[in-house]
């Protein structure tokens, strides 16, 4: 595979078949996406395949300096390939999952298509410069994809998603061109190794955060994320749970952490309390939702909580631990909406009360429904038991007290992922319209499908996502060593056991 | 340096008005029917003064060999960059106008011939190295550009538009005036160079006043903030061709124009205009911004994000720096294509009959009913806004990087968050194209020059604009040397 330029590829293969979609009629461009997604996420395969764990840091590196100021710099290293694969992954199931969409098809696809190249290229940027431009342009498809097909309210969402995580962005920018202005370099992996001053760092790291933690979303600035996802169509819901959200969490390990380690460590208070907050605020919220996309998105934030608190956990535990989380969660959020979709698109109503007792008539959809709610929740044996034990186990290190309150999110969410099941699958079939739905079509059976299997796969075997990321974290771990917080659980020394059982001898 | 080679220098601009003084002839004798020829003609005359220019701002000319009639006029690159985007929005402004004053017959012979004389004025601005031929400069593209406002005669908004831009532009001559005898006066000199050599010690509280009367007069031109409020008026009463021609080709010759007066003539004193600028930069930005939200009128709509615009482009002027001055002129550069290809754009909205439409309302829809044209829209809006990736966030980049490279990091955080005041705007266009009901009042056909040029200026704002980014640095850096090698 040496000399392809792989990366650039996959930015290609969409960028070409989105602007194919724009001219092409209605059956053609969904042909179009859906073979466009789809080599998409073979030559995904073809990546996975050819990296090589424990080999260089950086790889597949491609390196034009065909722009004044900035290069077209790509490169990944196992964390970017993760999330590479986690894309290009959904996208097909997204391509799938626009049926529904009956109008102005080949723009949709088109956005799409053009939403996938700037995803892929958020991760595989290595150029300071060439991040901010993919990062900022998906607003731009965003935009279009909730305000021309979402739902009623759909322009205040599309306008509130649009200004709030473009204020977000535009410091970030200016942090950025300081940065660049110091260091001298707009190379990222230059960036990471490079140690701002520490004076400096602060006013960084807040910029960057700006940004970041609009993208998460964070409590308080998450209120911008049930808007859009209650409004989008199912596949932007889809799309922006699983991804674009990640690219906050991407955000803080790939810039905030390597860059500012004592700025992260002098305002992990900052976080730990923001997420303290949303993780019990956003799961009480959760529990008193009418509408079952707004339920998903507040669980959401509450699980994107768990992903922060272990990204600024200052040890492999937590890193690794929020990574997975994040994988876990663009999975299983991805298939929640899916499931929610399945049934919006049989009675046209979010209301959760409007559904009742379809594992009577449905119950092949309601096993789906179950597990992927089973992996909200945590259960051993999902993808999300692993990920949130882990940084709750890496938190614990660090501070008792975050952990024991974010912990109570399990419990929440348990109390509000159990309450959505028993009123949509359980009791009796209170509408008649409702009873009336047919079980899942082979179009459906394929899209959540190959879902289920890859959470289990992630519950059961995480290993096979967990070693291409261990060099990266523990290399991750050793940058920010130095700023390492001590934690609060003092350990100290007991009475050594063998002499209490020395007396009790003696005694005899 | 001896007369022939001063001559020399200023080949352009005597070709300009050679040809300027033949066309208006050719239009005495052979009446309005000549018109397009005229229009052809002078379209070519442009086309061979951007081939004269060229040469000079490719190879960066600087230094005593560029400069004629002992320090009057400067043909440096600076000025030649500035040329080069005068003369191709000029040329635009030709070719869009017999499609838009022919249905109404009224596309008359003077016409190219006024905006040719304006051309020169503002050739001659752009390289002015002397008060009094900034003066001339500035005063003859003023007096061809009110009667332009004013052009479709029996039309009364126009008479208005032309009639406020005279009373207006007036004043503010008056006020440059004042300023330039100020600054005479307690200097002892007109030239660039004598000012700053009598600044070198120090500014005195009267040089102080002319300095401030001068840049009030230059921010009228210009339309920042607080010097504005004719802008909206006379953008909308003009006729559309014309208005494409105000806010392209005599903006880009006023900022050079204030850019040279700033940088050469009062370098030295940096720190005393550089608060003036900072400001009228932040209230442009912020005025443009909040002013565009309530129009309901495109023009008017385009006019506020000019003047927003501006704003940007004062941030490169504040830094006083060579890369500031560099960004400036990247800003333009894209600034003048992305406005040539908005207005283009809104000349291309005509209803069944071929009758122009300005209202923003009208609009809805488009998306639906005119696909191509909303997709160029879209992209030249979000381009306004400096949203990535299109090419209308480079030159945002640049007069931020020249920003914070030169310590104003405080202004650039504030100018960065205040786009995002403008960013509401520009996508309420879109939103009103791509996710309103279609009003379907939009019919009319546009001849080929409309489409070309609006394709022109898509493309050059798609991603595919950033492979120039290379070149137009190089070319902006050599220019802003130039000036500084001066000062």
């Amino acid at each position: 595979m040496d000399g392809v330029p792989l990366l650039s590829l996959m930015l290609l293969v969409p960028m070409l078949g989105a602007i194919a979609c724009l001219f092409a009629g209605e059956r053609a461009a969904r042909a179009i996406a859906l073979a466009a997604t789809l080599i998409d996420f073979a030559l995904g395969i073809i990546l996975w395949l050819n990296y090589d764990i424990g080999g260089a840091q950086w790889q597949f590196t491609e390196r034009a300096p065909i722009f004044a100021g900035f290069s077209w710099a790509l490169g990944i290293d196992g964390i970017a390939l993760m999330l590479i694969m986690l894309s290009v992954f959904l996208m097909p199931i997204c391509i799938l999952a626009s049926r529904a969409i009956d109008q102005r098809v080949g723009e949709y696809m088109a956005a799409f298509l053009f939403m996938e190249a700037l995803m892929l290229g958020v991760f595989a940027a290595q150029d300071l410069f060439l991040f901010y431009i993919f990062f900022e342009a998906g607003l731009i498809p965003m935009y279009l994809i909730i305000g021309v097909w979402g739902g009623k309210d759909r322009i205040y969402a599309a306008y509130k998603f649009f200004l709030y995580t473009l204020l977000g962005s535009v410091v970030m920018l200016i942090a950025m061109l300081w940065m660049v202005n110091e260091a001298g370099t707009t190379d990222i992996p230059t960036l990471m190794a490079y140690d701002f001053p520490a004076g400096a760092q602060t006013w960084l790291w807040l910029a960057f955060f700006a940004s970041f933690a609009v993208k998460m979303p964070m409590w308080p600035v998450h209120t911008w994320l049930p808007d859009a996802h209650v409004q989008a169509p199912t596949a932007g819901s889809v799309i922006l749970a699983g991804v674009l959200l990640k690219m906050g969490g991407y955000g803080f390990i790939r810039f905030s952490l390597p860059m500012f380690p004592e700025a992260s460590a002098q305002l992990m208070w900052l976080v730990f309390a923001l997420s303290m907050l949303a993780v019990v605020l956003t799961s009480l919220i959760a529990l008193v939702q009418h509408d079952m996309k707004k339920l998903i998105a507040y669980s959401s934030v509450a699980h994107m909580a768990i992903v922060t608190v272990g990204l600024f956990a200052f040890n492999v535990q937590g890193l690794e631990g929020a990574m997975i989380v994040m994988l876990s969660h663009g999975l299983v959020s991805g298939a929640l909406f899916l499931c929610v979709g399945v049934i919006y698109d049989r009675l046209h109503t979010r209301e959760i009360d409007r559904y009742g007792g379809l594992s009577i008539n449905m119950p092949k959809y309601a096993l789906f429904f179950m597990l992927f709610t089973m992996a909200s929740i945590g259960l051993p044996g999902t993808s999300g038991f692993v990920g949130e034990f882990l940084s709750l186990a890496g938190i614990y290190q660090v501070s008792s007290w975050v952990t024991a309150v974010c912990a109570t999110g399990i419990i929440l969410g348990a109390a509000y992922m159990l309450y959505l099941y028993w009123r949509i699958a359980f009791g009796v079939q209170k509408n008649a319209d409702a009873a009336a739905m047919p079980d899942l079509s082979a179009r459906e059976w394929l899209m959540l499908g190959p879902i289920a299997a890859a959470v289990l796969w992630m519950g059961v075997y995480p290993e096979s996502f967990l070693a291409p990321m261990r060099a990266d974290i523990a290399a991750l771990d050793a940058r920010v060593a130095r700023a390492k917080p001590e934690g609060d659980a003092r350990l100290a020394l007991g009475e050594p056991a063998a002499a209490e059982a020395d007396t009790h001898e003696g005694a005899h | 340096m001896d007369f022939a080679a001063s001559l020399a220098l200023i080949v352009p601009e005597i070709v300009l008005s050679v040809s300027g003084l033949v066309l208006l002839l050719v239009a005495a004798w052979a009446g309005d029917g000549s018109a397009r020829l005229i229009s052809a003609v002078s379209c070519l005359v442009l086309a061979a003064c951007f081939a004269l220019v060229a040469p000079a701002v490719c190879a960066g000319a600087s230094g005593p060999d560029t400069v004629a009639f002992a320090g009057q006029f400067r043909a440096d690159a600076f000025a030649g960059f500035a040329k080069l985007m005068i003369y191709a929005a000029t040329g635009a402004a030709l070719v869009v106008a017999p499609g838009f004053f022919g249905r109404t017959g009224s596309m008359r012979a003077e016409y190219p011939v006024l905006v040719l004389f304006s051309a020169l004025g503002m050739s001659v601005m752009v390289s002015a190295g002397d008060l009094i031929a900034l003066y001339i400069g500035l005063e003859l593209q003023s007096l061809a550009a009110y009667v332009l406002a004013a052009f479709l005669r029996h039309d009364t908004r126009s008479a208005e538009a032309g009639l406020k831009y005279f009373v207006l532009g007036a004043l503010a001559s008056g006020i440059l005036l004042f300023g330039m005898s100020l600054t005479y006066g307690f200097t002892g000199t007109t030239t660039f160079d004598g000012i700053r050599a009598a600044l070198g010690g120090g500014l005195s509280t009267g040089a102080l006043f002319g300095l401030v009367f001068m840049l009030a007069g230059l921010a009228f031109k210009i339309s920042a903030v607080p010097f504005h409020m004719w802008t909206p008026d006379v953008y909308e009463g003009a006729p559309t061709p014309v208005t494409l021609f105000f806010a392209s080709a005599p903006k880009v010759a006023a900022v050079a124009l204030t850019t040279r007066v700033a940088i050469e003539a009062f370098g030295s004193q940096a720190d005393a205009w550089r608060q003036v600028v900072i400001f009228a930069a932040l209230a442009s930005i912020v005025v443009g911004a909040l002013g565009a939200i309530g129009q309901a009128n495109i023009k008017r709509f385009l006019a506020y994000s000019s003047i927003n615009n501006v704003g940007f482009i004062l941030i490169g002027l504040a830094c006083a720096t060579a890369a500031g001055v560099s960004a400036m002129l990247v800003y333009l550069a894209i600034y003048v294509a992305m406005t040539v290809g908005s207005f283009v754009a809104v000349l291309m909205l005509k209803d069944a009959d071929g009758e122009p439409i300005d209202e923003i309302a009208q609009m809805a829809g488009l998306s639906r009913t005119r696909p191509a044209l909303a997709w160029c829209l879209m992209a030249l809006m979000f381009s306004l806004a400096g949203i990535p990736p299109l090419f209308g966030f480079w030159g945002k980049f640049v007069v931020f990087q020249a920003a914070v490279q030169a310590d104003l990091i405080a202004l650039a955080a504030l100018g960065i968050a205040a786009s995002v005041m403008a960013a509401y705007y520009y996508i309420k266009i879109v939103k009103i194209m791509f996710f309103d009901e279609p009003a379907d009042t939009i019919r009319g056909k546009s001849d080929r020059a409309h489409w070309a040029l609006l394709a022109i200026s898509a493309v050059l704002m798609s991603p595919l604009g950033y492979l120039l980014t290379g070149w137009l640095d190089t070319l902006a850096d050599r220019a802003a040397a130039a000036l500084f090698l001066l000062a």
